[in-house]
């Protein structure tokens, strides 16, 4: 009984997972500009990661798996970010790249 | 030394877990040893960190809650940003601010930078002395962090302990 609900609940997690990733690639392809897709990615990034290796955590159980699965998350969310910046930076810092405000109508409402 | 021996102790923590040898002598001085040779190489390359006290900032009970908080801003941001990829208008508008960070020092501001940019629809782009630069997907999420929320959050957790 409570192997079949544990089944369920990761099976479940492990689709919404795999929703966010690709709802994270379509957000890369229908994004407008280099900036706006960083923002597509990093929902792959953060809940699809994460409710997959959920889901693998319930299929795991108590063991060093959970512990090595925990460790995976960890990292990816460490560095994540890091990269992240870096390629934010790295496009500002660039000449050759549009303005991150191209596609922006109104003007922001504070400084 | 102290930051040696702790840096020795997370390592071997660390081989113990992902090896999952925990009765064989042979196997368990080896990694005892090289993880030893990972302090070493780390001092002899200075860059054991002498400056942050990161036992003292673990002991801050708002330090435990923030982790919680922070993962639950992000389950909500994710959904926001989801629902507006979908969204056949793709209703966004990009925004670029600068942010003035109340954390006094370097690991709260860091822990505040990537706290951005983990929460989709935000990323950090510049961290330039006592100001940060975000880009936001949206002006809503702009102005969230124009509130300052989790700006006080994250200086809270630096504070206290």
């Amino acid at each position: 009984m409570i192997d079949a609900l544990l089944d369920l609940l990761s099976g479940l997690s492990l689709l919404a997972g795999v929703a966010f990733a690709v709802i994270g690639g379509v957000g890369l392809l229908r994004m407008p500009d280099f900036y706006t897709r960083l923002h597509a990615a990093s929902i792959t990034d953060t809940l699809g990661v994460g409710l997959i290796v959920l889901g693998l955590i319930l299929q795991a159980g108590w063991t060093l798996v959970t512990v090595k699965l925990l460790l995976i998350l960890a990292f990816l969310w460490f560095t994540g970010p890091v990269a992240t910046h870096a390629l934010a930076r790295a496009a500002l810092a660039d000449p050759d790249q549009p303005d991150p405000l191209l596609h922006r109508e109104p003007p922001p409402s504070k400084p | 030394m102290l930051h040696a021996l702790l840096l020795w102790v997370f390592c071997f923590g660390l081989w113990l877990l992902l090896s999952g040898y925990f009765d064989a002598p042979l196997l368990l001085a080896f990694g005892a040893l090289s993880c030893a040779l990972v302090v070493f190489v780390g001092w002899r390359a200075e860059v054991i960190d002498p400056e942050e006290k990161p036992l003292r900032l673990r002991l801050n009970p708002s330090f435990i809650a923030y982790w919680p908080w922070l993962l639950w801003q992000i389950v909500l941001a994710n959904l926001d940003v989801a629902k507006r990829i979908i969204d056949p208008k793709l209703p966004i508008s990009p925004t670029l601010i600068t942010l003035k960070p109340s954390q006094r020092g370097d690991l709260g501001r860091v822990i505040y930078a990537n706290s951005i940019t983990l929460t989709p629809g935000t990323v950090t782009t510049a961290l330039k002395g006592d100001t940060l630069q975000v880009h936001a997907l949206t002006r809503e999420g702009a102005d969230a962090l124009l509130e300052g929320d989790m700006d006080r959050r994250v200086s809270r957790l630096e504070g206290g302990g």
